[in-house]
């Protein structure tokens, strides 16, 4: 007996025997669109899911981390290898994955404060991508509180836009908004597996 | 072949189940509820993008030209996922794929899987194959976990526990949980999943996950979900298991830019779902450090051998033909006998059985209207009604030359075939008037009955046109 791939490519090969004519796929969807301005779109369309946005100016990005993880309660907070020394703000006791944080320590932390590779502002995505001051992605998952910086440059309009930024190879994460389900009368409510608390600091110079 | 699990055993033909359903006057309230909910949002979600038919041509498009070179960009997809460290399985069936999963999970040393929702393993009935071989799999999407402790089945492809609304889940959650949710708030039932299933994520050695989507050119998989158990369950365990359709390929990463505007706009109505995870291979110091990736047909080529039923794989699995049907608002997803329930479900189901002599799923794409409201909602342009009316054909055909309706088809064709012949069916015909009240016929005799079981006959006229017309202008 044949093993089960050449199976699968031979039964494929004898279905498409008609060769069906070669599909040109139209592009004439919108790449990007006039959206006005983009920092203030993304800022409603992140808060549209129940995200608090701080739009903060460059210098005041240090002391407005300060006191959001104050506002928060927030002690123990994670963060990647490379998180900026000036994000890591006196008041609170840092743990940074080097050594790689184990998962009761991650679980166990009052929330982690990473940065961001693009933000999609028509849809008030945020991607993180592993790159810099993101690490690795369970950082951003098990603790319940995620603060999380965006620069300015890292905004895009739309999803084309953002797609066309990003390297499909590295580990990459969509964020929009806090966890949420509608499995209950389809009906969204924020709150389930992932951080229940997505809070964003918008650089609006940077 | 064996019976493809796709179709649950026993259950009864489409009118015997709807028929069933349509008494459960609790289940029609709470499925009206939700569809009504959601198909407003989602009007409103698309109206938001100006370009959203061009999307929608591009997607069609793009899964057109998968299909056509199936093989190639499966091959293509193979060698990529394999580079990066992952392995690649190829299943051939339902048994096939869930003895692959065993035996990866028996190597890995667990006695326990925590899964992502995937149609692809309800499809082929995983969660009952791993159990009887000793592995517990555990549901960590909210509405599969109400399925899984309610010993119920799904109901939609979204939201399979759609069929229940907020105080039916807390007596489920009350019923199998140590601790029972505060209220039946939707927060406070969230509240409750996520106490439950906090410890299973931590301490979970191998995750199952499906794929939304599969990228040829690179070998990324995609996963889109909402409540972050997805990221759970492909983030922290060491072993990923991906079950993954062969139609689930798009050519390149620059596709999914179509994609991932169609897909959360259509089903859960949203701009964008809160979390949609990306991955190639295995990212040394990133997740899972063994990912197996597992290439399903179970009834795909089939179906793709299919000219004018092949479009039922351009599928995303966004649901939003569900939502706005009208024979599935009344009879919910249980009465289809499948995990694809709805009009997707009444074309899907019947291709992947592949046996148009299976009483069930040949009765699966008469549970339509043909109202055309499916077409219209779906991201990726599939003709639903035109494959359904494809498919009636063939379970006809496949009836063969001595049913009622066959003989009954013969019949008229032999007295259309002759003027003469069709005058005197024609006076015949008028007498049938006698049995009407109120200019409609309500019960004929056999085989005439097997119409009026289900509906009116309108009263035939005294005279026929013919004959009106041979009087008044002869």
């Amino acid at each position: 007996m044949a093993d089960a791939r050449s199976t699968v490519l031979g039964r494929i090969r004898s279905a498409l025997a008609d060769r069906p004519a070669p599909v040109t796929i139209p592009r004439d969807y919108h790449a990007s669109r006039p959206l006005g301005d983009l920092l203030a779109l993304a800022a409603e369309r992140i808060a549209d899911y129940r995200a608090e946005v701080h739009a903060v100016t460059a210098d005041a990005l240090t002391s407005t981390i300060a006191a959001r993880l104050a506002a928060r309660g927030a002690r123990r907070v994670i963060g990647p290898v490379d998180l900026p020394p000036a994000w890591q703000v006196p008041g609170v006791d840092w743990l940074l994955d080097s050594p790689t944080l184990s998962i009761g320590e991650l679980d166990g932390s009052d929330g982690v404060l990473t940065g961001s590779a693009v933000t999609i502002a028509e849809t008030g995505t945020i991607v993180l991508d592993a790159g810099f001051a993101q690490g690795r992605r369970a950082l951003t998952l098990l603790p319940d509180y995620h603060l999380c910086v965006v620069l300015a440059s890292q905004v895009v309009g739309t999803v084309p836009e953002a797609l066309a930024r990003l390297d499909p190879l590295r580990p990459l994460t969509f964020i929009s908004g806090p966890s949420a389900t509608s499995d209950i009368e389809l009906d969204r409510v924020e709150g389930v597996h992932g951080p229940r608390t997505l809070e964003v600091v918008l650089v609006t110079d940077a | 072949m064996g019976t493809n699990p796709v179709t649950w055993l026993g259950t009864p033909a489409f009118p015997v189940a709807a028929r069933a359903a349509l008494g459960d006057t609790q289940l029609r309230r709470n499925l009206r509820k939700a569809t009504h909910t959601i198909r407003d949002k989602r009007a409103k979600a698309v109206e938001e993008l100006p370009d959203w038919q061009q999307l929608r041509l591009a997607g069609e498009a793009v899964k057109d030209e998968v299909l056509s070179n199936l093989d190639t960009y499966l091959e293509r997809f193979e060698a990529a996922v394999t580079a990066r460290g992952g392995v690649v399985h190829w299943a051939r069936d339902a048994a096939e794929a869930n003895e692959i999963v065993l035996r990866l999970t028996r190597a890995a040393g667990a006695e326990e899987v925590v899964k992502v929702k995937s149609m692809a393993t309800a499809e082929i009935g995983l969660n009952e194959a791993l159990e009887a071989g000793g592995v517990r799999a555990v549901e960590t999407d909210l509405a599969e976990l109400i399925v899984q402790l309610g010993h119920d089945r799904p109901s939609h492809i979204l939201v399979p526990a759609i069929h229940r609304n907020r105080s039916e889940i807390r007596e489920i959650f009350q019923r199998e949980m140590a601790e029972a949710p505060a209220s039946d708030e939707p927060r406070a039932l969230a509240e409750a999943a996520r106490r439950h299933l906090r410890a299973k994520f931590l301490s979970a050695r191998v995750a199952v996950s499906g794929a939304n989507f599969g990228v040829a050119d690179t070998g990324s998989v995609v996963v889109v979900e909402s409540e972050g158990n997805g990221r759970m369950c492909l983030t922290l365990p060491e072993v990923l298991i991906t079950v993954m359709g062969i139609e689930k390929l798009v050519p390149s990463w620059r596709d999914l830019e179509v994609f991932l505007q169609l897909l959360p706009r259509s089903s859960t109505a949203e701009r964008m779902n809160p979390y949609t995870s990306v991955w190639t291979g295995v990212t040394p110091g990133d997740g899972p450090q063994q990912f197996h990736l597992i290439l399903l047909d179970n009834g795909r080529t089939d179906a793709l051998a299919d000219r004018a039923g092949r479009q039922a794989l351009r599928c995303i699995r966004c649901s939003a033909c569900l939502n706005v049907c009208p024979v599935y608002e009344r009879t919910g997803g249980q009465a289809y006998g499948s995990v694809y329930p709805g009009p997707i479900g009444a074309i899907l189901t019947p291709q992947l059985v592949n046996d148009m002599h299976d009483k069930q799923a040949a009765s699966l794409p008469y549970a339509s209207s043909l109202c055309g409201a499916c077409f219209e909602v779906c991201p990726v342009r599939i003709n639903i009604p035109e494959v359904l009316v494809h498919l009636r054909a063939k379970a006809v055909q496949a009836k063969g030359k001595r049913t009622p309706e066959a003989m009954a088809m013969a019949a008229l064709g032999w007295v259309l075939a002759d003027p003469k012949r069709y005058e005197a069916a024609q006076k015949a015909g008028s007498l049938a008037r006698y049995l009407a009240r109120g200019g409609r016929i309500s019960a004929l005799p056999w085989p005439g009955s097997k119409w009026t079981a289900a509906r009116d006959v309108p009263a035939p006229p005294a005279e026929s046109f013919r004959s009106w017309w041979r009087r008044t202008r002869g």
